[in-house]
């Protein structure tokens, strides 16, 4: 449905042009929540608003069920007002003069098409109702809350019933509670409505929480696409691993393959360990190996089998619904999540244990 | 449509900052051209104007005026500033509107109140000291160096005021109580790190002073010509008012007066743009606790009432009573028994004022709104777009700030005596002049809101469908609405208020009502002249007043 390919954006910068977004290409599906997730500065929002027609990129394609939006190599360039497409602002750009049915209103009557006054009532209504806002059509745009501003930026970009709609961060302003329900309503709101969706995010969770597909950013590259459980379990390089969720890194050097190639016997700071290779590793590759806290097991007997050493609490972080725990093994601390039942003392042994298929061997990125 | 309202707006300003202006310049350096020969280059002017003796004697008077009266606005000003920020002392807020109220005086009509004040015979202030001590000594004089750098600098000291203040109110007082933490005395905490960290602010103010009075009219021409001591300005205006006018003259002098303006501003926002690094704003919400004055807070308040009294209340009360006399006399028992109201009769039945009227307020009407439009489009320009003519474009608006007013009128006399399109001597040529004079005010509150609007309200009128003109008109021009209705209102008061460039420009059918003064001191008339005046401060002060509850609504209605 939407296609973006070798998109690449330029800026004037000091010294030069600087490219804020490098080849990146993807597709959309239609009726699918796409979400570009990374840091802040690594081209994510410029990739939206690339599509949204509200920055020139240097080169690329963007279309849209075959409507070709922009094309770099064939000077096509849709301004943003002819594209169609609902966005959501960060800031949610609620329009302060107006009130809440104007704002909603306003992209059925500022566009070329004509539409009957009854019409407009309708649609608008018909929008402010699915976002739970049509009590509140004639209050002042400003007097509302948060989450009320959140909807009604939604509604107003759902009001033209666009081919695609494109939200930058919309949940960065509310508090955490807030947040936690606006995801919920969001993705229900998605999958009612089956409206294609590209959502950008520096929320892991959120991103999580909310695709079908997620693609993770970095340096203005596309470095990593795939679904919310391959990206968590799977990253393909140690900047994924590190950026979605938490997770402990030791680097090591590739030994040897068992039979079949499903394990890989690595050198590490910790001793041999059996891994998962994640992609094509050869004898002697110098690799990161990556667990997830979740995936360290913990028990203050020994425990059996590959992967087990002994070791002794460092320091524990009591978090209601868990307990994390700095468990130094060898000259190492890692990081594992444990029950809250789990009471070991500070500098009592504790013993480790990770399955090879949670410790997943990533090509070192060098150094 | 946008590349035509932007291409439009740019041209405008372009034409209106820069033609009148080089051709003044290009004039300054030709010789007019005679039935025998064509122009040619000749730096006569330039020579004639700077070889004199008179010349160094004219800078020196100039410069020693504007420091003069930047030194007396600063310090007022300051002072005031410092009381009403830092300070309990009583009555601030009647003090801060009170030092408002000179802004929409015209000042004409403050240098003539102050002629009747200050002049060495029949002057009020030596009147009344006279009596007082049983002599006949003159105890002031306007008519002298000093006499006009205090009026000027009195008049501007509200400048002083408002500039001060906000660099007070800028301040961090975590800095201070940090120093007052650290054990140091509350003199030391002043002297260390107060007036250390105003001190930027404080020479840039100093500087603005410094080139607006250089700039002044008013005073040189009523006080200093009569004095026989002319500065830039009132040369510039002799040059062109004597018979024949010797325009070349004039462009030299103004050449002058504008290298001097310009290396002030221009080293003036070097100083800002340095300041700007150890800045001392931090958005922070504290006010730093006022400074208990104890027993001296009556005499502190005392002091600002005399200022106010030497500021307001007496050039007010001096034209009240010359307005009900039908020849000007001092206040004594026998000329209270004159009192009349054939000046007002007279004010309001002499048709040349009924059409001054008319024509002060069509041009400041036509001027307000022609600037804020304008300006609105090329404000969008500068804040919104990224090319790289945006500067230029931000810097050809800001231009009529450094020219004189006086210039101003002198460069569009110049250019349009020269290149007949039919506004020589109609309001049209008032019209162009005010609308230079003003651009930058309108640039400024502009520029202020416009920075206040987010990028993504704008973004997301375009990604709802609207064109860029459907969105300037519907999204840019309503959330601009406060700033614009309050530089209107602005651009009004300070244009019904013109002299300088006006005193150049008008014709026989298009005085306005400053000129009528103007020409009503020259004539002798001043209990017709004071009449006027109080009736136009009347006006002035409710416009005034109007735009302040105006204003103060539409900030609340916008966010």
């Amino acid at each position: 449905m939407l296609s973006v390919r070798g998109l690449t954006t330029e800026y004037a910068g000091r010294g030069g042009t600087v490219r804020a977004v490098a080849d990146v290409s993807f597709d959309v599906p239609r009726g699918r929540f796409f979400t570009l997730l990374g840091p802040s500065g690594c081209g994510k929002t410029t990739t939206l608003r690339s599509i949204a027609g509200l920055e020139r990129p240097a080169a690329g394609e963007i279309s849209v069920e075959s409507t070709v939006v922009f094309s770099a190599a064939r000077g096509v360039f849709v301004p943003a007002n002819r594209r169609g497409f609902g966005v959501v602002f960060q800031s949610y750009a609620i329009w302060p003069h107006m009130n809440v049915f104007r704002n909603v209103a306003f992209p059925l009557v500022a566009g070329p098409r004509r539409m009957s006054r009854a019409e407009v009532r309708d649609r608008v209504l018909r929008v402010l109702k699915t976002v739970a806002l049509d009590d509140l059509a004639d209050r002042d745009a400003t007097k509302l809350s948060g989450g009320q501003q959140q909807r009604l930026a939604l509604a107003r970009a759902l009001v033209m019933e666009p081919k695609l709609l494109l939200l930058d961060e919309p949940l960065s302003n509310l508090d955490a509670k807030l947040r936690e329900r606006m995801r919920f309503e969001l993705k229900r709101l998605q999958r009612e409505l089956r409206v294609t969706t590209v959502y950008v995010t520096h929320d892991q969770s959120e991103a999580l929480a909310l695709s079908h597909e997620i693609g993770v950013m970095s340096g203005g590259r596309l470095v990593q696409v795939g679904t919310p459980r391959s990206i968590y379990a799977r990253p393909a390089n140690p900047f994924v691993a590190d950026f979605v969720g938490t997770t402990n890194f030791l680097r090591g050097e590739v030994r040897g393959f068992d039979a079949d190639g499903a394990r890989v016997r690595v050198e590490s700071e910790i001793g041999s360990v059996a891994a998962t290779p994640s992609e094509d590793l050869g004898v002697g590759d110098r690799v990161v190996l990556t667990a997830r806290p979740e995936d360290v097991e913990l028990a203050e007997t020994p425990l059996a089998g590959v992967n087990a050493w002994p070791g002794s609490v460092e320091q524990k972080v009591y978090l209601g619904e868990s307990i994390d725990f700095r468990v130094r093994v060898c000259d190492r601390v890692l990081l594992a999540r444990a029950h809250p039942r789990l009471a070991t003392k500070i500098g009592e042994p504790l013993h480790v244990r990770i399955a090879p298929e949670s410790l997943l061997a990533l090509k070192s990125d060098g150094g | 449509m946008r590349a035509l309202v932007v291409g439009v707006s740019i041209a405008l300003v372009a034409w209106l900052a820069l033609v009148p202006l080089g051709f003044m310049l290009w004039q300054s350096a030709h010789a007019p051209a005679g039935a025998a020969e064509a122009t040619r280059f000749t730096l006569d002017h330039y020579r004639a104007a700077y070889s004199s003796r008179d010349t160094a004697w004219l800078l020196g008077n100039s410069l020693q005026f504007a420091a003069g009266a930047a030194l007396v606005a600063f310090t007022l000003g300051t002072l005031l500033a410092f009381v009403n920020e830092r300070t309990d002392a009583p009555f601030k807020r009647l003090f801060f509107a009170l030092s408002l109220v000179p802004l929409v005086i015209p000042g004409v009509l403050f240098v003539v109140a102050w002629m009747l004040l200050g002049s060495p015979r029949i002057g009020l202030v030596n009147v009344a000291l006279r009596a007082l001590f049983g002599t006949d000594h003159v105890f002031v004089n306007v008519y002298t160096l000093a006499g006009m750098a205090f009026v000027d600098g009195l008049h501007y000291s509200p400048m002083a005021f408002l500039m001060m203040s906000a660099a007070f109110r800028a301040m961090d007082p975590a800095l201070e109580e940090a120093a007052l933490t650290s054990g140091a005395s509350l003199r030391a905490v002043f002297a260390q790190i107060t007036f250390r960290l105003a001190w930027p602010a404080a020479f840039a103010t100093i500087l603005i002073l410094f080139v607006r009075a250089l700039e002044s009219f008013e005073v040189p021409a009523l006080l200093g010509l009569p004095g026989g001591i002319p500065v830039l300005t009132s040369a510039i205006f002799a040059a062109v008012h004597r018979y024949p006018a010797n325009v070349g003259l004039a462009s030299a002098y103004a050449v002058a007066l504008l290298a001097i303006a310009s290396a002030g501003l221009w080293f003036q926002s070097r100083l800002l743009a340095r300041g700007e690094r150890h800045a001392t704003v931090t958005g922070k919400g504290f006010r730093a606790r006022p400074i208990e004055l104890g027993r001296w807070r009556m005499p502190v308040a005392t002091l600002c009432i005399v200022y106010f009294l030497l500021l307001i209340g007496l050039p007010f009360l001096v034209l009240l009573w010359s307005s009900f006399q039908t020849f000007y006399a001092v206040p004594s028992r026998a000329a209270l028994a004159h009192l009349t109201l054939e000046p007002y009769r007279f004010v309001l039945g002499f048709p040349a004022i009924a059409r001054a009227t008319l024509n002060s307020v069509v041009l400041a009407i036509g001027t307000a709104t022609v600037i804020m439009l304008l300006t609105a489009v090329v404000c969008w320009v500068v804040v919104r777009t990224r090319g790289r003519g945006r500067a230029l474009v931000d810097q050809m608006a800001s231009l009529p700030m450094v020219v004189p007013g006086l210039v101003v009128g002198l460069a569009l006399m110049v250019f349009y005596l020269h290149v007949d399109i039919g506004v020589y001597g109609t309001l049209w040529i008032l019209l162009i002049a005010y609308v230079t004079r003003f651009l930058p005010y309108g640039m400024r509150y502009n520029a202020a809101s416009m920075l206040g609007i987010h990028r993504e309200l704008e973004e997301s009128a375009a990604t709802s469908g609207a064109s860029w003109w459907a969105t300037f008109r519907h999204i840019v021009l309503p959330l601009l609405a406060p700033g614009l209705v309050a530089g209107w209102l602005y651009i009004v008061i300070v244009s019904i208020r013109e002299l300088s460039s006006s005193i150049l420009l008008y014709g026989p059918r298009t005085e306005v009502l400053s000129i009528v003064i103007f020409e009503m001191w020259e004539n002798g008339q001043y209990v017709e002249l004071s009449a006027l005046g109080v009736l136009m401060i009347g006006a002035l002060l409710a416009l005034a007043l109007v735009a302040q509850r105006l204003t103060g609504r539409l900030g609340v209605g916008a966010a």
